[in-house]
Order: structure tokens, then sequence, then C-alpha cells
């Protein structure tokens, strides 16, 4: 019997061979934590007595989720992970330089490698064909100092996707239809392992987008074979050389398969306060919006931006509807100021921050106000989330947003582009 | 050894975010202070009225979200027995085990608000004594089970010096 994309990269990591069900060691290639569980990670480190890195290189401490710190708290937090960076020699991602996973994609994950980060959405790593999964400071601060973790091997929940996305429908929207469909806990504990000709044909940086949501429907990782689409990215990263090839056996065993028509899936909004909680553009649309935010590790790559701005390009946000506009990462950032984007959005009426999470943690750049409404980028939509258990956030893609930002109201994408 | 208390009644899908939310973010390096404000975006009395022992029963995916550890971390230090819940975001449950919180998957829809409720861990049962009914549970597997008697993530590591995934 074969084994599953899951299978195949853990059982490189172990000693022995290991199908789903079982427990086992896994060796890790590469750690990261970000602000707000970094902190935590270095003092149980401490308390271990184990201020070490197993593998300094690949071990990355990010600032990113409050950055530039807001607070004096958060500074001093900041200050310690620098400290043990140095101590250590693991690498420091600062502040502006970007959110964790959209870095650690482009500038050190590589296809086959096992990843583990203290934030949630690690997992956006199997688009990269990598075993990336979200787990605690404490997992973490562990699997930095001894290059290992335990890790149950999850069976899988293979998604086949076949067919053409039609115009001004998006990975976002996919993705919120399959979470829609198998609801916020149905993939708990398991592999998502998405397929099928639609991703065979999606260009990597969206795949990045169904893979970062794996754990909205409760996954432990959203793997993507590793194929021409992933070389093509690496290449334009400047990492050609790391690429390789991994596909799940063709008699895998898989938990269960859901099959998808991606010609019937419609833009889609997430509704409060549920991932899960999906309606189609014709539903969602004519509800008032106070706050746009574009960006975040799910959708704030350089080709959502240029999607935005080309429906924002020569106009003016609703007078009365915020927009917010935040680059995933320095690079990005870059490219969009070379690109001439960032003067797209300025004219148009955005408020652009540096590289980072920006508001989706609620802790600083763009609060919500009691009662107030926010179509966002986002990944997730839960009450108090962007800092205000009063707020409420609704999800969908950079286009519908870019088109809400505009009417004031939700808006359909396809009308404007 | 059993753990007894009350229970604290809180619904299906409760995140992290209403744990320990995005906007106390600052106190997340001083525990004691986050704790303070355990769950109060899901019931501004829970955190100022939970005594020592008394459960959070919860519906369907508890915990689930984000990785924050502070999470359960706070629970504990709340003195909560354990947390019961139909079903667990992954994450938040093994963190949980990592802290040294009792985490309890049973069907939670008979318990209601106030009800005496008695765990006996080693057995796998939770009685609730005012209603006079037992729950029961299978147990945690392997290496769970044994960081959990360890007290955690931490004190499995100080005691064992590696992982322990054999251990019984």
């Amino acid at each position: 019997m074969g084994l599953t994309l899951a299978e195949k990269i853990l059982n490189e990591h172990t000693d022995e061979n290991v199908r789903a069900g079982e427990l086992a060691i896994v060796r890790v290639d590469v750690c990261l934590t970000q602000d707000g569980t970094g902190p935590l990670a270095v003092r149980q480190l401490e308390k271990l007595d184990m201020v070490k890195a197993a593998n300094p290189e690949r071990t990355v401490l990010f600032i990113d989720h409050a950055a530039p710190s807001p607070r004096k708290e958060l500074a001093n937090d900041h200050m310690l992970l620098r400290e043990f960076a140095k101590k250590t020699g693991a690498k420091l991602s600062d502040i502006g330089d970007g959110v964790c996973h959209q870095v650690i994609h482009e500038s050190h994950l590589k296809p086959g490698d096992v990843l583990v980060g203290a934030d949630s959405h690690t997992c956006m790593g199997g688009a990269m064909c990598a075993f990336s999964t979200g787990m605690g400071s404490t997992d973490v601060a562990v699997a930095i100092a001894l290059g290992k973790t335990w890790l149950k091997i999850p069976e899988t929940v293979r998604v086949n996707i076949e067919g053409e996305l039609s115009n001004g429908v998006y990975a976002k929207d996919l993705i919120l239809h399959i979470i829609g469909l198998i609801t916020a806990d149905g993939a708990t504990y398991k592999a998502l392992e998405f397929g099928g000709s639609t991703i065979d044909n999606m260009p990597h940086y969206e795949r990045m987008v169904l893979s970062n949501m794996a754990v909205e429907a409760g996954a432990k990782t959203g793997l993507i074979a590793s194929d021409d689409k992933t070389k093509e990215w690496l290449e334009s990263q400047g990492r050609g050389d790391d690429f390789r090839a991994i596909a799940p056996d063709a008699d895998a065993v898989y938990e269960r398969v859901v099959e998808i028509d991606a010609a019937t899936v419609a833009p889609i909004v997430a509704f409060p306060h549920r991932v899960d909680n999906v309606k189609t553009i014709d539903d969602a649309k004519g509800e008032k919006i106070d706050q746009v935010f574009i960006g975040t590790c799910t959708n704030g790559r350089l080709e959502d931006l240029r999607v935005a701005a080309a429906i924002l390009k020569g106009k003016k946000r609703h007078p009365d509807t915020r927009l917010i506009v935040v680059p995933a990462s320095r690079k990005i950032y870059g490219q969009a100021l070379e690109e001439g984007l960032l003067t797209i959005f300025n004219d148009a009426g955005a408020s652009i921050n540096s590289s980072g999470c920006g508001p989706c943690v609620g802790v600083h750049q763009g609060i919500l106000g009691d009662g107030e409404k926010c179509l966002s980028t986002m990944n997730r939509n839960f009450q108090g989330r962007m800092g205000n258990t009063e707020g409420f956030i609704m999800l969908a893609s950079p286009a519908t947003c870019a088109a809400t930002a505009l009417a004031g109201v939700i808006a359909d994408p396809r009308e404007v582009l | 050894m059993t753990r007894n208390g009350k229970a604290w009644i809180f619904g299906d899908n409760i995140s992290t975010d209403l744990i320990a939310p995005g906007r106390l973010f600052h106190l997340r390096s001083n525990l004691p202070e986050l704790a303070k404000h355990v769950l109060e975006d899901a019931d501004p009395e829970f955190a100022s009225k939970v005594q020592k022992g008394d459960f959070v029963i919860g519906g369907s995916n508890f915990g689930l979200g984000s990785s924050r550890e502070h999470a359960p971390t706070i629970i504990e230090i709340a003195g909560v027995s354990a947390v019961v819940a139909k079903s667990f975001a992954r994450i938040f449950y093994r963190n949980s085990i990592n802290v040294g919180l009792p985490v309890i998957q049973c069907d939670t829809s008979e318990i209601e608000a106030g009800d005496e409720l008695e765990l006996d861990l080693a057995a796998g049962t939770l009685k609730n004594v005012t209603k006079d009914f037992t729950l029961t549970f299978p147990p945690l597997p392997g290496i769970m089970r044994t960081i959990l008697n360890d007290g955690g993530l931490v004190k499995h590591l100080q005691k064992h010096g590696d992982f322990n995934i054999n251990a019984e």
C-alpha cells in the first residue's frame, strides 16, 4: 500500500517506518517562533537550561505580530528575542521584514522539510510540500534545542479539485468554499492533501492560500505535491537548487476523499464569527463595511496586491470605508513600491503599513470600533480577533476586498475586473 | 486521586481569542496578570468567580485558532481541574497536556452550570455528583499520558532528559 505526502515526508525523518496513526519521534529541519509565542519559548528553554539551537541556521525568530512595538511590555519581549538570537546563532527576522510564514517560504523552506512553528498558520509551508505544523511555545522550544519532536502520524483527507476557476474566483474563494463544505473541525488531527487538475495548474502563490487555511478546518497541515510550479516559484526567489519533486503514491490510503468541481465555486465571503459560516457573493453583497484590510500571510503577496491595485487604480475608496494595506514581506513591499502599486493604494486613500501581521492579531494598526464591520483578506474571523469583541470580521479575496473598498458595501469583484 | 469542583458551561467553538485575547497581547509575559482575564470575552464573570478545582465545560471544537500556549496556561493558573469538551482543536489539546492541564473528551450535553463534578483521571471517569451520573473516557495515548502525569513537557524533559515515548 502506498504512502500519502504526510507519510512520505515523515518517514524520511524517523528511524523506523511509520504509517498513519502511529506515534513517532520526528527530526525537525526548520523551526520558527513569533513575538507572541517566542518569549515564552525562550523562557521555557531557560527553565530547562537548554538555551541553544540544534540547527541555528534554520531556526528563525520573527518579530512580526506587534511590530514595530506599540507598547513597552512588547518592546521588552522583542529585546528578549533579539538577545536569544545573538546567544544561540539563530536567525532574527525583525520589524518590517515580514510575516513569519511568508518569509520562511521565501527564504528557508524546501520540499521535503519538516517545519514546526509556534504559530497556527505554520501549515502554509505545506504548499512547499514540507510537513509544516503549528505547535505551542514549549513544543517548538524543545524542537529548537533538540532538533526533534514527537508526532502522531496523521491520517490524510485528500481534496481533489478538478476544472478551472471562473474569472474573479481565486484560491481564497476555493478554500472558503472547501471549509464551508467540510466545516471548521472537518479535518481535526488530520492532514489535508490538495490535488487534482485545478491544483496542477494553480500558481504556487495561490497554492499558499490553500495550505495557509488548512488549520481553519482543524488540520495539522495542508500538503501539496511539489512540481514544476513549485520549482518556478523557488527559482523566482533565487532558490531553484532547493527544489525536489515529491508526490503521493497513486495507491496512497486516505481517510476520505473530497471532490470539488472548481467551475461551481463563486466568490465567497465568510461571515462572523466562524470561517465556515460562508455565503456566496450574491447572498453577501450590499452589506455595509467600515474597514477593508488587504494583507497577511494569507493574501498579502505581490500578486494579491496587483489584483487589488488593478481594481483601485485611478479611483478613491468610499468615503465611509477605510482601507488598510500591508504587504506580507519586505521583499513584497519593495516590489510593490517599484511597480507603483503603493502609489495606486495611496492615491486611492489607503493607509499603508510596514510589512508584518498588521491588524490581523488585534493588537494594533486597525482595531475595530464597537459594532464596526471589517472585510479582510485574513484567514480568521473569530469574535474579538481584531481587538474588540464588539467588532465583526468578514473574510474574502483581495479582489472582493478591493471592490468593496470602492463601493462601501460588499461588492462582486467580477463587476469591476 | 480525584479532583472536585463546579461546572462552568461554555458553548461550541470557544477560540483562543476568547480565552486569551489579542488585545491583551502585552500581558503574555505576565501570565498571573493575564490569568485575571481568562475566558473573560466568553463569560465576563468567570475569571473573578472561578474557584480552585472548578471545571471548564465546552461543546465542540474547544480551543480552535491560534497556537498560543498562554490560553491553556492561564486556565491552569486559574486553578481549573480540567477542560471537558465534546471535541478539541488539535494545538490547544496538545498545549494543554504540555502545561499539565487535563483535557477530557466526552459528551458534555447533560452537564449544567454549577453541577458538582468529580474527576478520576486514572479510572477514566467524570462523575456528576449533582445529577448522579458518570461519564467515562478513554486513556490518553502513550506519550501524552506520560507528559501529563509528569506535570507537563518541561517537567517531563527535566525528569527523563529526552522524550520518553514508551514510558508507562
